[in-house]
C-alpha cells in the first residue's frame, strides 16, 4: 500500500473536519433559534470527534500525536477545501455549506466502508451512521426554508450560487489520485462527484431553489495542496491559542 | 471456602462484568455500560491479565474518557491489578445493542429508547419516537441534535410535552 498517498487522504478528511468542527462551533449561542444554536454546536462536536478518530490513524501511520497535528501545524501545511474555512456568514450561507459539505461527506464515508485500508473502513462504518444525522438537519431546513417565503428562497439561492464553486473544490484531486483508487483505498473523487450530484438534485428538486449548471461553475481548487483563502490563519491562531501557551499541560 | 477464594483471586468474565455494571453514563445515571452496549467484550488471559473492550456511542462523546476511568476504577477496586482498557472501532456501535435492562433503565431517566432496526437507519426509524411520559406515538422529531451527541428532541402531539430520545444509530 502507497502510506504516501494513503496519509495525503487522510490529512484531506481530517482537516475538511476539523475546520468545518470549528466554523460550526462559531454559532454556540448565536443561532437564529435555539434548536439551531444546538445542531450547529453538536455537529462541530461530531466533526472533532470524527477528526481525532482520522488523526488518530495517522497518528498509528507514524503521523505526530493528533493535538500536535491539529494545533500546530499552520495554514499551508493544511489540506482541508477552502469551502470549510470561509467565514460562517450568515444563516443561509452556513446552512447551504453545511447542506453541499455533508451529502458529500456522508457518501464518502460511506465509500470508504469498503476500503481496502480496513482501519480507515472501521472509521467510516462508525462515522456514517453520524453523518446521517447531520444530512438529515440540512435536508429539513433546504426544504423547509427552500420552499417559503421569498425572502428565505432568495437568500438561500444567493448561497448556494456562491457556495456552489467552493463546494465542487471537494473533489479536487491531489497527485496521488490515482494511486489511492490503485490501491483501493477509495473510489475516487470522480465517483463522489457524481453521487453527490445526483444526492443533492434530489433534495434541491423538492425546492424553489435552482442548482446552477456544474457546466458553468469553475470549481475553486487550491486546499488539498496547501493553497488558502486569508481566512484559515486567523482561524488556526484561534483555535491554538490555548493549546499554544503550554503544549505540554495536561488536561 | 478456600475454593471460592482462589476464584476470586482470578476472576473469570461473568464476574468481571457483574462489577462493572456499576459503571454507568455520567450523563444518564440509570443506565449502565454493559446493558448500553459499550463494554463490547471482557477476556481473561490463562495468566490473569485482564482485557476490557469498549466502544464508543457517538465518536465525539466527551464522555469516554470518564466511562474508561471508571472502568479502570472498578477494575482495581476489585484488586485487579493487571489490566488492559482499549478503545475499539472494530464494530461501529449499534443502538440494537442497547439491552432490554437498559431500555428500562432509559425510560427510568425518561429518555425514549431507540427504536430496533434491521441494520438501516432510515428516516422513518430517525423520527420514530414513543413517549417516556405518556406512551404515545404519536410524535414529532423536532431536531435531530439534543443536548448530548446521543440525544434527539422530540415533541408528543398527545401529552404535549417535549422530551428526548437515545438516538437510534
Amino acid at each position: 500500500m502507497n502510506t504516501t498517498a494513503l496519509k495525503d487522504l487522510l490529512y484531506r478528511l481530517a482537516d475538511d473536519q476539523l475546520i468545518l468542527g470549528h466554523r460550526n462551533s462559531e454559532w454556540n449561542g448565536l443561532g437564529p433559534i435555539l434548536e439551531e444554536d444546538i445542531a450547529f454546536s453538536s455537529m462541530a462536536q461530531d466533526k472533532l470527534g470524527h477528526s481525532l478518530q482520522l488523526y488518530t490513524l495517522l497518528h498509528n501511520l507514524g503521523e505526530a500525536e493528533p493535538d500536535t497535528v491539529a494545533f500546530t501545524r499552520n495554514a499551508p501545511q493544511f489540506h482541508c477545501t477552502q469551502l470549510v474555512e470561509l467565514p460562517i456568514g450568515d444563516y443561509a450561507f452556513s446552512l447551504v455549506r453545511h447542506f453541499l459539505y455533508d451529502h458529500a461527506e456522508l457518501l464518502r464515508f460511506q465509500l470508504l466502508t469498503t476500503s481496502s485500508y480496513e482501519p480507515l473502513a472501521q472509521v467510516a462504518r462508525k462515522l456514517k451512521g453520524e453523518l446521517k444525522y447531520h444530512v438529515l438537519h440540512a435536508n429539513t431546513w433546504v426544504k423547509q426554508l427552500g420552499t417559503s417565503t421569498e425572502e428565505a428562497i432568495e437568500k438561500l439561492q444567493t448561497a448556494l450560487n456562491e457556495t456552489l464553486p467552493f463546494a465542487l473544490g471537494l473533489f479536487e484531486k491531489t497527485e496521488h489520485e490515482e494511486a489511492i483508487m490503485a490501491d483501493g483505498i477509495f473510489a475516487g473523487e470522480d465517483e463522489l462527484r457524481a453521487q453527490w450530484l445526483e444526492s443533492i438534485s434530489k433534495v434541491l428538486a423538492q425546492t424553489n431553489l435552482e442548482l446552477p449548471d456544474l457546466a458553468t461553475v469553475a470549481p475553486v481548487f487550491g486546499g488539498r495542496n496547501g493553497e488558502h483563502t486569508e481566512h484559515l490563519q486567523p482561524l488556526l491562531d484561534e483555535m491554538a491559542e490555548v493549546f499554544r501557551l503550554d503544549p505540554t499541560a495536561d488536561w | 471456602m478456600n475454593q471460592s477464594q482462589q476464584s476470586s483471586s482470578a476472576p473469570d468474565k461473568a464476574t468481571i462484568l457483574e462489577w462493572l455494571e456499576v459503571v454507568t453514563d455520567p450523563e444518564i445515571p440509570t443506565v449502565s455500560l454493559v446493558d448500553l452496549g459499550v463494554i463490547r467484550d471482557v477476556r481473561v488471559a490463562d495468566d490473569g491479565y485482564v482485557t476490557v473492550r469498549m466502544t464508543p456511542t457517538f465518536s465525539g462523546c466527551p464522555a469516554m474518557d470518564y466511562m474508561q476511568r471508571d472502568v479502570e476504577r472498578v477494575l482495581r477496586e476489585h484488586g485487579v491489578e493487571r489490566f488492559g482498557v482499549e478503545m475499539s472501532l472494530e464494530e461501529a456501535w449499534s443502538s440494537n445493542w442497547v439491552t432490554e435492562r437498559g431500555r428500562a433503565a432509559l425510560k427510568a431517566h425518561r429518555l425514549s429508547p431507540p427504536p430496533m432496526h434491521q441494520g438501516i437507519v432510515d428516516l422513518d426509524i430517525l423520527e420514530y419516537a414513543e413517549c417516556p411520559n405518556c406512551g404515545s406515538h404519536n410524535t414529532t422529531l423536532r431536531s435531530p441534535f439534543g443536548p448530548t451527541l446521543c440525544r434527539a428532541l422530540h415533541y408528543c402531539n398527545d401529552c404535549r410535552q417535549g422530551f428526548e430520545q437515545f438516538k437510534p444509530v
